[in-house]
């Protein structure tokens, strides 16, 4: 399926201004879960005025914080970098910090992203998600002696990892694909973009390591190029991409 | 039900400064991270532009000129002793991160690139150098990335999600820990023979900042409450280019590659303050230029702003070392940089002061500096202090990972020796007193005014500039709110992520943090790197060269103490720039 920009999607074609002030209407829509409260999930909605520059970030805290006080979210930086606020927003994963009330005002709909186990509200177990990155040793492999100074290592070779190393590890591509849906066991799309960033960083010598682990039944070669991941990645990498290279390197690099 | 940990080494939090300890410390004694994030959420990863050393890549360059600069930069209130070893130990820490895999920009012939930053000069003020060594705009990130890597490879022990609210001292030495756990409720007693603070900084006491919601000064907090002295806390950094409103960073880095500040008459204001290094001042300095400039009336359109215009800079340049800040002015203010100026105001940034340390990261109690056994602190929380009454830009992704390593180094051969301490009685109870105190209400105050209330009236009264008329009028306000925090009220009555009850532990933190801030400021009649005294204007090295320790007294008041600023070779002189 292809994507249009999330406002597009299912936002109402007027905003509605708040009479007497800049604010515009918005309702937001939240799908609930309590284990404390009951088995079943369910919705609750609220009609609030906030600044059209806003981030839903800002709306939902203005629910927590004056509406009702048990929603439950993850957050920190709030400007898309810590990676915390990662949601299913109409339909659609993003950062609730990089969505804008005006873009999807006069109502939107907020859910847990999908395919990781719903904690409280909008709060997924994430200890599933990073299973999965830390299967991919993410991080250097180079037995060789340091050296006293830095490794030389020239733009060029830097260049070809540098989309993949601004993975901020939210789970907004892995939540999005329809292949981990359905079988949490893949891999999914964040751990094989951390382990293209150490496959094509010519200082790292893992690369047989990690290629064998992405070559089983649970690795690359589930991925159906649905491009979901792409489209929903806060951070513009070129998800499917660096996925369609690792599928590469396996088929035709000799390492 | 209150479950009991036991570690030689506890970190608490994951941000640069803790992680960088924890490898240190678990290559050799049990040690475990806290964190009320996950370790990759931590606000490290927000920094942008670059981290200092000295390494000469692409021009003549040395940490003594590092360390002069540091030592200025600061208004002199830095431990010349400590920036000394910081700049000297900034070579080999940067050069380790790149054996970590640190993907650094490169130069043509393979090395680490370095581009110029605030304050940051060849020869002793001569002109700008290029020091900074970054990855794009995002050198927080790789940093923080990076050390989460090592410490995966490593297998530290990390318990995510769970809050630190009390810190357990026996016989005056650090016995552990009581945490929170977020997903259950739980109170949890950590064990320890040594603990090491690396909660970050507590910039959510200001409305407009470039903090993370989850900087509320926990750690400096924890410590204060429990006696320990505060240091330096009225030296806070407003830095000069924040998006307009929100106050998200955008970094000085655009400015280093060339980019520079209009007021309304699109004049380049920063050649009257900085007539050397122009826009490339100190950014206490800049950030005072900005207020004085949208005081005289030349903000843009009249207003509380002024441009960063980084028009005339070539494209590639934009889209390639600063993609990034780039996008925040895309996303936030629907601004195209390339063609048209971005709407900045100073944001609350950085705090120079914290819970006191030598350089070995270990906490040290009043003027004469005792150390507590067992208790360390690492990073933004804590005051060691290299950054004086102003830090220079990229110094803080310096000091997390150079007196990170220190720390943990030092905590590891403590923990390696030392005994565990025996704790008395049941440790957890004041803390499960707390949660009870904040739950069992059917009514009360709203948190989130009295938040709103405290970071509005300190953003005008205690911000970039202060007075003693606004500082006492804080000082009043402060009461106030304390008054209705006693009588605060959580609505969320649940054990699993009540994210209601942290948010409410978290005000409690920043309204230490405020009285800590106000109180040091109302005494320091004088100005000093972040602190501007509009009704003091200059430096009074005769009476202020000296730091402030900030005690919490029994009735609840604030008592001060001070302790000498330990010289070097550096005579204190008039700060041009």
């Amino acid at each position: 399926m292809a994507a249009e920009p999330l406002g597009d999607v299912l936002a109402g074609s007027e905003e509605r201004r708040v009479e007497g002030s800049d604010k515009v209407s918005i309702s937001v829509r939240v799908r609930r879960y309590n284990p404390e409260v009951r088995e079943e999930s369910w919705w609750d909605e609220w009609e609030i005025s906030m600044e059209p520059n806003d981030r839903l970030l800002d709306a939902l805290h203005h629910i927590k914080w004056y509406e009702d006080g048990t929603l439950a979210l993850r957050r920190s930086c709030a400007h898309g970098i810590c990676g915390s606020d990662a949601m299913l927003i109409n339909g659609r994963n993003a950062l609730a910090c990089k969505v804008l009330v005006k873009d999807v005002a006069p109502k939107v709909t907020v859910e847990p992203i999908r395919g990781l186990r719903v904690l409280k509200d909008l709060i997924v177990d994430m200890d599933t998600f990073f299973d999965g990155y830390k299967k991919m040793l993410p991080y250097l492999i180079n037995d060789e002696g340091e050296p006293d100074r830095e490794r030389l290592q020239s733009p060029e070779d830097r260049a070809k990892f540098d989309d993949t190393t601004k993975c901020i590890l939210c789970a907004a591509c892995t939540t999005s694909c329809p292949i981990f849906w359905g079988d949490g066991d893949y891999i999914g799309p964040a751990a094989i973009v951390n382990a293209h960033r150490f496959i094509n960083d010519s200082r790292d010598h893992g690369a047989r390591e990690r290629l064998k682990i992405l070559s089983e039944r649970t690795g690359v070669f589930r991925c159906k190029t649905t491009f979901n991941c792409t489209e929903a990645c806060p951070r513009g990498i070129h998800v499917t991409q660096a996925i369609q290279e690792v599928k590469r390197s396996i088929l035709f690099d000799r390492f | 039900m209150t479950t009991t940990h036991v570690y030689d080494a506890v970190i608490v939090g994951a941000g640069g400064a803790g992680l960088r300890a924890a490898i240190e410390a678990s290559d050799s004694v049990r040690t475990a991270v806290i964190s009320k994030l996950y370790p990759t959420r931590s606000h490290t990863g927000a920094a942008q532009g670059g981290m200092c050393a000295a390494l000469g890549n692409v021009e003549e360059d040395s940490p003594e000129w590092h360390t002069f600069d540091t030592v200025k930069g600061g208004d002199y209130l830095v431990d010349q002793p400590a920036a000394e070893i910081m700049c000297r130990e900034a070579i080999d820490s940067v050069i380790q991160l790149e054996h970590w895999g640190l993907p650094f920009n490169r130069t043509p012939e393979g090395k680490i690139d370095q581009r110029r930053f605030g304050g940051h000069t060849r020869n002793h003020g001569e002109a700008p150098v290029r020091r900074a060594c970054y990855a794009a705009d995002r050198t927080g990130h790789m940093i923080l990335q990076t050390l989460y890597q090592q410490c995966i490879k490593r297998n530290v022990r990390f318990f995510n999600e769970f809050y630190c609210l009390d810190l357990l001292m026996e016989d005056g030495r650090c016995a552990g820990v009581v945490a929170y756990e977020l997903a259950t409720g739980e109170v949890h007693v950590f064990r320890a023979k040594a603990v090491l603070f690396a909660t970050g900084g507590f910039g959510r006491v200001f409305k407009i900042t470039s903090n993370a919601h989850a900087l509320t000064g926990d750690g400096p907090a924890v410590c204060f409450r429990r006696g320990l002295p505060l240091e330096d806390m009225e030296m806070f950094q407003f830095h000069p280019t924040g998006v307009y409103k929100m106050g998200i960073l955008l970094s000085e880095a655009v400015r280093g590659e060339g980019g520079i500040l209009l007021n309304d008459a699109g004049e380049r204001f920063m050649e009257r303050y900085a007539p050397t290094i122009k826009d490339l001042a100190p950014r206490d300095m800049v950030s005072r230029a900005i207020y004085q400039e949208v005081k005289e009336g030349r903000g843009i359109n009249g207003s509380d702003y002024v441009y960063l215009d980084v028009r005339h800079l070539p494209r590639d340049v934009i889209e390639e070392k600063l993609p990034d800040v780039t996008e925040f002015a895309r996303v936030y203010l629907s601004v195209e940089p390339t063609t048209e100026p971005v709407p900045i105001q100073p944001t609350a940034h950085y705090a120079m002061g914290g819970i006191p340390t030598n350089t070995d990261g270990q906490v040290v109690l009043g003027p004469d500096e005792t150390p507590v056994p067992g208790l360390y602190a690492a990073g933004e929380c804590a005051c060691v202090s290299v950054h004086g009454a102003n830090r220079l830009g990229t110094n803080s992704l310096l000091d997390i990972v150079v007196f990170g390593r220190r720390g943990g180094r030092h905590m590891a051969k403590y923990a390696r020796d030392a005994e565990l301490p025996e704790i008395e009685g049941k440790p957890a109870a004041p803390t499960e007193e707390r949660i009870k105190g904040l739950m069992n209400k059917d009514a009360g105050h709203n948190a989130a005014d009295i938040r709103a209330e405290l970071q509005t009236t300190m953003f005008d009264l205690a911000g970039v500039v202060r007075t003693e008329e606004g500082l006492r009028k804080m000082e009043g306000i402060l009461e106030g709110l304390r008054e209705r925090y006693a009588g605060v009220y959580v609505q969320d009555t649940g054990k699993v992520y009540n994210t209601e009850l942290m948010e409410a532990f978290e005000l409690g933190f920043l309204l230490d943090c405020s009285e800590a801030l106000v109180a040091g400021a109302l005494a320091r009649d004088e100005s000093r790197g972040g602190h501007y005294r509009e009704d003091h204007p200059l430096r009074d090295d005769d009476h202020w060269l000296k730091h402030t320790l900030a005690f919490r007294h029994e009735d609840g008041t604030v008592r001060l103490e001070y302790k000498d600023v330990k010289m070097g070779p550096y005579i204190p002189m008039e700060r041009k720039y």
